[in-house]
């Protein structure tokens, strides 16, 4: 018990420093997946049926196949492939990142979709375009009520990020079962490293609750 | 060229992933049907129970949701032979994919019974229902159905996550997928295959699950899913 | 400037169709510059949707409409946005931007589509708030404001924009009993300014007063049109006058 506590009290700095690259690797790819995501949302509830069924298509694939598939298939498979030299962070931000737009995607547009149609016709009428409208009325709202979606995201991503420890990326499930295959405290290690997690995950949720209620207008939110 | 590669495909790489996608059903099955149960327990602790048992459950929630589900695996594979039990990797996996499974299910669960109105047990009660009663005819027929989409949901889920099996041995889809393509290096042949396999399993998952959906369907019981 | 018998907007055989449900059957209708037309009729006449038809908010299967001599093309995305931004419309539940203050709203069209500056749209947007006696709402968010109040912001969103001719899509059907009379006001005021309006109402009293003509619009087709003094008085053998009567029996107005 007494070592157990001791090993974990000498890992914890450089635990702490793992969950630092979960931190950067999650912001990274959401991010990313932010990107990647808006236009496929926009696209998917304004585009037309051949768009929103590519969207579609593309939804279904990165939401069907696991996290660890795509780790493998894009570290070891298509970049070596294609030799393209690129680091197992970078693939594993992109990964993410790529999975998350799918997601993204869907919180968006299942942000716009709970718009008022009048909202759009209002912004017509005052001779707006499209984009106009879409920029300036529709995404202030979808982004609002996005924010507990993204939320739930950011949980979901920095948990997942714990699998990147498959391709080497030395972030905190990498560096704990490298602590705990030298001292065999993998119990006491493995808790230790879930509960730093945890903690990451508390500390993202309450900066998001934190937004939520300073970019909140009265009457639009959900 | 071509033909060596059709070859490979038909010999090495197909028996061995199906022998791997044999395994992945024999995890996720089992995985989902404890976890819906351990869901259904922990709901109903937390929100009927006593004080002790709701804080029991909403700990237990807390803890396997909160852990990523990779650490759990580790916990339960590594972690546990200190205590002197020793689990098999299928083993260590299955419990460690019904307990996360389980936390997730309860919320959907727990939400479900939330939102069942108060008059639907005066109502209960006022046609003479025992408490059972009540739970058997009214709260769960209302309840399960709120939360189908939810525990649907999280089965797909399931089906992806039972691919991190293999981070403990557990020599699954992903597993067979991965030593086939260690020794021939032929990782985008054989992971495409792979992940067409998932996508299959999941596509064939939603399929049942919106089935179920419709088939239980009653007006009134429209569920926006979250 | 155009004389007074031209007309500024013409309406020409607008027909409309979704699926197999014709909801607007070859209507037309013009209007000359400070006129005040009023369409009634039964609901899911086609009332609203004609309106729609003239920014386009819905196309029209057929017609055509021309504002102050010019055909609109309604497929040219410029010409589309010109027309819709001199036509202003009212709607029946507002359509606030709900993510804008009171202010805001009337200011992002001057901004965005008039490309004003910041501080002369705030200048005329406050003027239009005070115009529709809400200058000391300016601040608040769509979902502080009462329904009427809502509703004198989406005309002041409206005048704003400059419109030649304003379409008023039953402006008052979703306020409370209590809060038509503001709004009420607020538009008698626009036509006493001189406005060029067409508006679809219930309010038979209030279309009485107002109307220069009214139109009496059912089924998807303009079924009577005359003055309200020809439509509506006393012994008047109109389909208008047994409408008007049959409402005032349930509505007790």
């Amino acid at each position: 018990m007494i070592k157990s506590l001791l090993v974990i009290q000498q890992g914890l700095p450089y635990m702490l420093q793992g969950a630092v690259v979960n931190v950067i690797v999650v912001l990274s790819a959401m991010l990313f997946g932010f990107m990647l995501g808006l236009p496929l949302a926009v696209g998917q509830v304004y585009g037309n049926r051949f768009l929103r069924r590519i969207i579609g298509i593309y939804v279904w694939f990165f939401r069907g196949i696991p996290l660890l598939v795509f780790l493998f298939l894009f570290y070891f498979g298509l970049f070596t492939w294609l030799d393209i030299n690129v680091s197992a962070f970078m693939v594993a931000t992109m990964v993410l990142g790529l999975i998350s737009s799918a997601y993204q995607s869907q919180i968006l547009r299942g942000a716009i979709s709970s718009l008022s149609q009048g909202q759009m016709k209002a912004a017509r009428a005052l001779g707006m375009s499209d984009t106009k409208a879409i920029v300036f009325i529709i995404l202030p709202q979808a982004f609002r009520l996005s924010i507990p979606g993204w939320t739930n995201e950011y949980a979901i991503l920095l948990k997942d990020s714990a699998v990147t420890y498959a391709l080497g990326v030395t972030e905190l499930m990498s560096r704990a079962h490298h602590i705990a295959s030298r001292t065999y405290e993998h119990l006491a290690i493995y808790l230790a490293a879930g509960f730093i997690f945890l903690i990451f995950t508390y500390i993202g949720t309450k900066a998001l609750n934190i937004l939520h209620k300073k970019v909140t207008i009265p009457g639009c939110s959900q | 060229m071509i033909m060596d590669e059709l070859l490979y495909i038909q010999n090495d790489v197909m028996p061995a992933l199906m022998k791997g996608t044999w395994i992945s059903v024999l995890l996720i099955v089992p995985s989902a049907i404890f976890g819906v149960c351990m869901g259904v327990l922990s709901a109903t602790a937390r929100v009927y129970g006593h004080r002790v048992v709701k804080f029991a459950g909403d700990t237990y929630v807390l803890l396997f949701r909160g852990f990523p589900l990779l650490i759990q695996l580790y916990i339960w594979y590594f972690g546990l032979p200190r205590m002197g039990i020793y689990l098999s990797p299928y083993w260590a996996s299955v419990v460690t994919f019904s307990l996360c499974s389980g936390a997730y299910q309860s919320e959907y669960i727990r939400g479900a019974l939330l939102s069942i109105k108060q008059g639907q047990l005066a109502g209960a009660r006022a046609i003479g229902f025992t408490q059972l009663q009540t739970v058997v005819h009214v709260v769960l027929p209302q309840a399960l159905r709120r939360a189908l989409p939810g525990c649907g949901n999280e089965i797909i889920y399931l089906i992806k996550y039972s691919s991190l099996a293999y981070m403990v041995t557990c020599i699954e889809l992903t597993g067979q997928g991965k030593i086939l393509a260690s020794a021939s290096f032929k990782y985008v042949e054989v992971f495409s295959i792979v992940g067409a396999v998932y996508l299959l399993l999941v596509s064939m998952a939603t399929w049942i699950l919106n089935s179920l959906e419709k088939r239980f369907a009653i007006p009134g019981f429209e569920q926006h899913q979250a | 400037m155009k004389t007074d018998t031209e007309p500024i907007l013409e309406i020409n055989h607008v027909t409309k169709s979704f699926g197999t449900n014709t909801i607007l059957h070859d209507v037309s209708l013009s209007i000359k510059k400070g006129e005040i037309k009023v369409i009634i009729g039964p609901s899911g006449g086609g009332k609203s949707t004609f309106l729609q038809t003239v920014n386009f908010l819905v196309m029209p299967d057929k017609g055509s409409i021309t504002l102050a001599g010019n055909r609109v093309n309604p497929s040219d995305k410029r010409e589309l946005c010109t027309h819709r931004r001199q036509v202003g419309m009212i709607f029946q539940d507002f359509n606030l931007f709900d993510h804008l203050t009171a202010l805001a709203n009337v200011e992002i069209g001057m901004i965005k589509v008039l490309g004003m500056k910041k501080k002369a749209a705030t200048e005329r947007a406050m003027a239009e708030l005070d115009r529709v006696g809400l200058k000391d709402q300016a601040n608040q968010y769509p979902a502080q404001l009462s329904g009427g109040q809502k509703q004198r912001v989406s005309i002041a969103r409206a005048l704003a924009m400059d419109p030649r001719v304003m379409l008023l899509d039953e402006p008052t059907s979703a306020l409370d009993p209590e809060l038509i009379g503001e709004v009420q006001s607020v538009i008698r005021d626009l036509g006493k300014g001189g406005m060029t309006m067409i508006m679809a109402t219930h309010q038979i009293g209030f279309a009485r007063s107002l109307a220069d003509e009214i139109i009496f619009m059912e089924k998807g087709r303009i079924v009577e049109q005359g003055s309200p003094d020809e439509l509506l008085a006393q012994g008047a053998a109109t389909r208008t006058r047994d409408f008007c009567a049959r409402i005032a029996e349930i509505g007790g107005e």
